[in-house]
């Protein structure tokens, strides 16, 4: 094996490779565009005769969300993959994966809607990954890649956080870094975990009641008193996570003028927007949140105080813009711009926008 | 001899499984729960896989089955069970994995699991609780409700013309090619606990013997939902469910290779 193993591959792909080679134990997926390459490499690569790492095609959202929550309550390394309609779908099943407090990786490959909408690259589903979803107070962690490798590389860390704070994590990219191939340097192979291991870091798992108390995975507390703590439970947990796990890139941030906030293939676009504008000799830096929520607010206060102005940059009607209007100091100009319904937006678009919305 | 005397070991003739804890079970008297979740105890003792066993409760008034019988346990959400059970034994194979569902969860909001979990042919066990009705929410039709049943939701009688007909689900379950064993049964009389004992242990045992999916339907009493005392519920399940659902085993591939 060469030290380093560069491959030509579909961010879509190389979930799935990185899945496997991290220890990943099972899949539960349905096919749904433009994610479907997630299940048929998996398929093709058949890791349960290499590894055993288990890939099952469910028979919708519902039931692969909720073999999911099966396997993650077994102290399993467990994911399922979908595009937003079918997310939609799964949003019961998640709020009950965040209530029991199990590990477990969603991935959803964005596409627009609302509604069945289109099988174009979108980012509309920002509000249902980072405000909850489905029903209850719970947040998921959401890491946002925003090229091949990071769609490898967010797999083993997005299990690292779900079972280092015992919580779901979402990677939640859109239809552009599924879609699109790029190089990628897949991840060293790590083995699955024992089951000595998963008793020993695992104890809450039910994997049977051997040498111990029996184990039970549930989410129903009737008395309210009780509802009430394990909520108080889950909030100090997501204070402790935005405490420590905050992720993001500053970009040409250091003598910026304006900032562009965006996250995704959005932030590549915002790249080469810095690059044209600089050539009217104007300053642009980005602000790339990695972390969705936990959402880089301390950064984007801090720069906010030293720049004229920031445009949010997303394929959607205006999401992440809240969050950064939250953030910014008072007083900061903070504008949207964003293309609907599968359409991407060219660099001069957004120049366009920043001086027609915030340089004027 | 004193009562003293009596209380020896060597005169013991029964005892409650070890399973089964001493917490009050908060099901009403009469209902057929109690005496199932004693058969599941009972079962996975004699099999000696108390420390391998991993239940799936539903949502429905089995939801606390997990707070009776001392074994580890997942509470699925409504109808999923079988899906979480998928995932459990595909992850596990040497364990032993059932779900536990009523008629609400199995037969309507779970129809889909249920048929895609038995046509995989999963190694797991299904106990099907068929009451005829919505116990825990407090009597409302099911997808079981018999013609001309009064429930909180059909108060004149379930009609087709509105309700629709009751499902059949074990009928449905011994069409698909993933299912080894299929039996209805009920447990309102010591020779049919005896005979439901040796349905559901068998369940388990084709699910370790690696056979595919096995479907346990239990004919049931709610009393409480029904508006009957205990007694009067067994002849009414006697006269009412019976005929409509005939008890017996509706597909039995065991001995097949």
């Amino acid at each position: 094996m060469a030290e380093k193993e560069i491959t030509l591959m579909k961010g879509n792909e190389a979930i799935a490779h990185a899945a496997i080679r991290c220890g990943c134990d099972g899949f539960f997926g349905y096919p749904i565009t433009p994610q479907s390459e997630i299940l048929e490499t998996l398929a093709e690569l058949k890791p349960w005769e290499t590894t055993g790492m288990v890939v099952v095609q469910a028979e919708s959202e519902l039931a692969s969300i909720n073999m999911v929550y099966g396997g993650a309550a077994c102290g399993k390394r467990v994911f399922t993959s979908s595009s937003s309609p079918g997310i939609s779908l799964m949003q019961e099943g998640i709020s009950y994966i965040a209530a029991g407090e199990l590990p477990a990786l969603i991935v959803n490959v964005m596409r627009g809607g609302p509604g069945l909408g289109t099988i174009q690259p979108s980012q509309s589903d920002y509000f249902q990954a980072c405000k909850g979803g489905g029903h209850g107070d719970y947040h998921l962690i959401v890491l946002a890649p925003d090229s091949v490798q990071e769609m490898a590389d967010f797999v083993d860390l997005g299990f690292e956080l779900a079972f280092k704070h015992l919580n779901p994590c979402m990677i939640l990219a859109d239809g552009v870094i599924g879609q699109m191939m790029e190089k990628v340097v897949l991840p060293p192979f790590k083995p699955r975990k024992t089951d000595e291991q998963v008793a020993a870091e695992c104890p809450w798992a039910t994997t049977g009641r051997k040498g111990r108390k029996h184990n039970i995975i549930s989410t129903l507390m009737l008395k309210s008193e009780e509802m009430e703590q394990v909520n108080l439970r889950l909030q100090a947990k997501y204070k402790r996570i935005e405490e420590t796990e905050v992720r993001y890139e500053a970009y040409h941030c250091e003598d910026a003028d304006y900032l562009i906030c965006a996250f995704g293939s959005a932030a590549r676009i915002a790249k080469k927007v810095i690059e044209a504008a600089a050539q009217e000799g104007i300053k642009v830096g980005l602000l790339r949140p990695i972390t969705l929520w936990p959402f880089p607010s301390q950064i984007i206060n801090e720069l906010s105080k030293k720049v004229k102005g920031i445009l949010t940059v997303e394929f959607n009607a205006g999401q992440m813009v809240e969050d950064v209007r939250m953030a910014a100091a008072p007083g900061t100009p903070v504008e949207h711009f964003g293309r609907l319904g599968g359409i991407i937006p060219t660099p001069d678009e957004v120049v366009n926008a920043l001086k027609t919305k915030l340089i004027k | 001899m004193t009562k003293e005397e009596i209380i020896q070991p060597e005169n013991l003739v029964y005892k409650k499984p070890e399973m089964l804890n001493d917490t009050p079970m908060h099901y009403c008297p009469g209902c057929s729960h109690g005496m199932v979740h004693k058969l599941v105890a009972e079962i996975i003792e004699e099999m000696g896989m108390t420390e391998k066993t991993i239940g799936v409760c539903p949502v429905g008034c089995s939801v606390f089955a997990y707070k009776y019988v001392d074994v580890d346990w997942q509470e699925a959400a409504h109808g999923r069970a079988p899906a979480v059970a998928t995932a459990i034994k595909r992850l596990m194979p040497d364990k032993l994995v059932f779900t536990y569902q009523g008629d609400g969860d199995l037969a309507c909001i779970g129809t889909g699991e249920t048929i895609h979990a038995l046509n995989r042919g999963e190694n797991i066990a299904i106990i099907f609780i068929n009451n005829a009705i919505y116990g825990m929410t407090g009597g409302q039709m099911a997808p079981t409700t018999l013609i001309g049943q009064k429930t909180a939701t059909c108060p004149y009688g379930r009609d087709p013309e509105i309700h629709g007909y009751p499902l059949k689900m074990t009928e449905l379950a011994a069409q698909l090619r993933g299912t080894c064993y299929v039996t209805r049964q009920t447990v309102y009389s010591v020779g049919a606990i005896n005979k439901a004992k040796k349905a559901i242990k068998k369940a388990f045992q084709l699910s370790m013997e690696g056979k595919g999916s096995s479907l346990v339907e239990i004919v049931s009493t709610c009393n409480s939902g029904w508006k009957l005392s205990p007694e009067k519920a067994n002849k009414w399940m006697e006269e009412n469910m019976f005929p409509f659902y005939p008890l017996g085993d509706l597909k039995d591939e065991s001995t097949k290779e």
